[in-house]
């Protein structure tokens, strides 16, 4: 991955949402209404930046594009998963942004020194292990999704209809805590708001339950690798070796 | 004896095929009511081929060549029939039945595009669970025969077809497959680049007595590599043996072209009962049948004044063009 260092910068910055999303909050005063101070809110996005670029999965596209062109035989005959070659290739590239994504944090704490905080180990341990299983959890379902193209041939588009919930219920606009009671008792029954929310909340110090945070995301991984795998039989059954 | 090492019998493929009707109503009757067919490309075909053995596959495009190819490497399931490679069920894909063979399809790569291909290596010797200093071992030795030393730690959008194939042949050969699958494996490379590969596949076959199954669109690739071909014509083959038979089967007859001392040597040769191709000045050129091919010439020789004469046998791809649209080519 380090073949990409200047793209793999610009994939850091792209992913500036939660600053933007600070930057709404902050100005209109939303915080308030939540009962969040500004401060625990600007860590919250700041951390919801951080798990973003070290959870963010594009397997789907990778492998429609390899479907189309042909290049998943190859690796179809080969002794292993093709869908590990693709975790490597995140988890390389998650290595790869980790100076990206602390300039951008060293950045943020200048120009705002007030939020300056270090989590204890054991909190950036668990927040560290949120984060990579919310990683698992993205990738799971993004492959089942990939496994589609077995099928349908441009499952990218079905992603798509994913994408929506996944920005509005993770926690990447707004903190679950701000949805009304109602709505996020079922918010918390889907996996989105472990992706960003949970372990935000976790590595920021705001109050989160810890428990069923990671209860749900094992949860989840567990109910989601056994659809990969019989999607994935299914799908190498229909496989028609398109573009080869 | 050798055993035999691939069995197929009665194999069929089918495809469904959506078809759409042209323009804005096709495409909005398309949208709502798809119009799939079952396309059968594959059918019932049978053969045996034994451990060691060099098998060509003929036919024109859409035959279905390559379909069986990917159906005897495993890549696709069969709709019907029985298939085992190397006591495997392919499509089961079974970790030791894919470390025991390999596919090479020209033009469509596995190395990673903007790495050295040595990273590539490593990264496969690693998929096969070969360890790093045997890695090493093999990847000198095939790096030595395929002659592609300097290369190795170049990008590979850097590289050349030529070196990007032999590149993709050494990433495919590491784990020491016992059976190749070579869907045209030098299609777009130069002359010298066709010939080395062959060379190779040649030493590679004569070292570790691997099967190859390959296809390929250069007549030379065929004839030079192998003895035996199947020839498959839209789906079902229509002949298996000896490539050889099949040439002298399709060309029963020699060209002889004839240089006379004189022109009106060559005048009476044309009327003296010869099979005449053409005719210019004191050249002329004959078609002998093969069977014939000594009596002819003797009799030419002693009542003629001959200047020179060439026995031209007729190009290859001339008669394997006859077979590719030959439905049944049995002798």
């Amino acid at each position: 991955m380090l073949e990409y260092r200047v793209e793999i910068a610009l994939w850091a910055i792209s992913g500036i949402i939660p600053f933007f999303m600070l930057n709404i909050w902050t100005n209109n005063n939303l915080n308030e209404a939540i009962n969040i101070s500004n401060l625990m809110l600007s860590r919250y996005f700041l951390c919801a930046f951080l798990v973003r670029q070290f959870s963010v999965v594009w397997v789907v596209f990778s492998f429609e594009e390899d479907s189309l062109m042909g290049k998943v035989s190859p690796y179809l005959i080969q002794p292993i998963n093709p869908f590990f070659r693709y975790f490597a290739q995140h988890i390389a590239e998650q290595i790869t942004r980790f100076p990206f994504a602390f300039i951008i944090v060293f950045l943020f704490f200048i120009f705002n020194p007030e939020i300056i905080w270090i989590p204890n180990f054991g909190v950036l341990l668990l927040a560290t292990i949120s984060t990579f299983l919310s990683f698992l959890i993205q990738f799971l379902i993004q492959s089942i999704v990939a496994c589609l193209c077995f099928w349908t041939e441009k499952a990218s588009s079905v992603e798509r209809l994913l994408f929506i919930p996944t920005l509005f219920l993770s926690g990447l606009l707004a903190p679950v805590v701000s949805f009304p009671e109602y709505v996020k008792s079922w918010i918390y029954l889907t996996p989105f708001p472990y992706l960003i929310d949970f372990p935000a909340n976790l590595l920021s110090g705001n109050s989160t339950n810890i428990t069923r945070g990671f209860f749900m995301q094992i949860l989840w991984i567990l109910l989601l690798l056994p659809v990969f795998k019989k999607i994935w039989s299914l799908g190498t059954k229909k496989y028609t070796a398109m573009g080869s | 004896m050798e055993k035999n090492i691939i069995y197929v019998k009665n194999l069929s493929k089918s495809f469904d095929v959506s078809s759409k009707e042209p323009g804005l109503k096709g495409t909005i009757k398309h949208f709502f009511k798809r119009k799939t067919t079952s396309l059968k490309v594959i059918k019932n075909i049978s053969f045996e081929i034994k451990e060691g053995e060099i098998v060509g596959f003929l036919g024109a495009n859409g035959a279905g060549k390559t379909t069986i190819l990917k159906m005897l490497c495993g890549l696709i399931y069969p709709t019907e029939g029985s298939i085992s490679v190397s006591g495997y069920l392919p499509y089961r894909r079974k970790e030791n039945f894919l470390k025991n063979i390999t596919l090479i399809m020209g033009q469509k790569q596995q190395l990673l595009w903007d790495l050295p291909p040595i990273e590539s290596f490593y990264l496969n010797a690693s998929i096969y669970d070969l360890d790093k200093l045997e890695a090493k071992k093999r990847i000198n030795k095939l790096s030595e025969m395929l002659e592609i030393d300097d290369d190795l730690f170049k990008p590979v959008r850097k590289l050349s077809l030529g070196q990007r194939m032999k590149s993709e042949l050494l990433a495919a050969l590491i784990h020491k497959p016992n059976i190749l699958f070579l869907d045209e494996p030098t299609l777009g490379l130069d002359i010298n680049a066709q010939r080395n590969l062959r060379n190779f596949l040649q030493k590679y076959n004569k070292e570790t007595n691997a099967t190859i199954c390959l296809t390929s669109h250069y007549m030379k690739d065929i004839t030079s590599l192998c003895k035996r071909v199947i020839c498959v014509h839209n789906g079902s083959i229509s002949y298996d043996g000896k490539l050889d038979l099949l040439l002298k089967k399709l060309s029963p007859v020699k060209e002889i072209l004839i240089i006379c001392r004189s022109e009106s040597d060559a005048i009476k040769l044309e009327k003296s009962g010869f099979m005449v191709k053409n005719k210019r000045k004191n050249e002329i050129t004959l078609k002998v049948e093969n069977k014939s091919i000594t009596s002819s010439l003797k009799a030419i020789l002693n009542n003629f004044d001959i200047e020179d004469l060439y026995i031209n046998e007729p190009p290859i791809d001339e008669i394997i063009g006859k077979i590719l649209i030959k439905k049944d080519c049995s002798i």
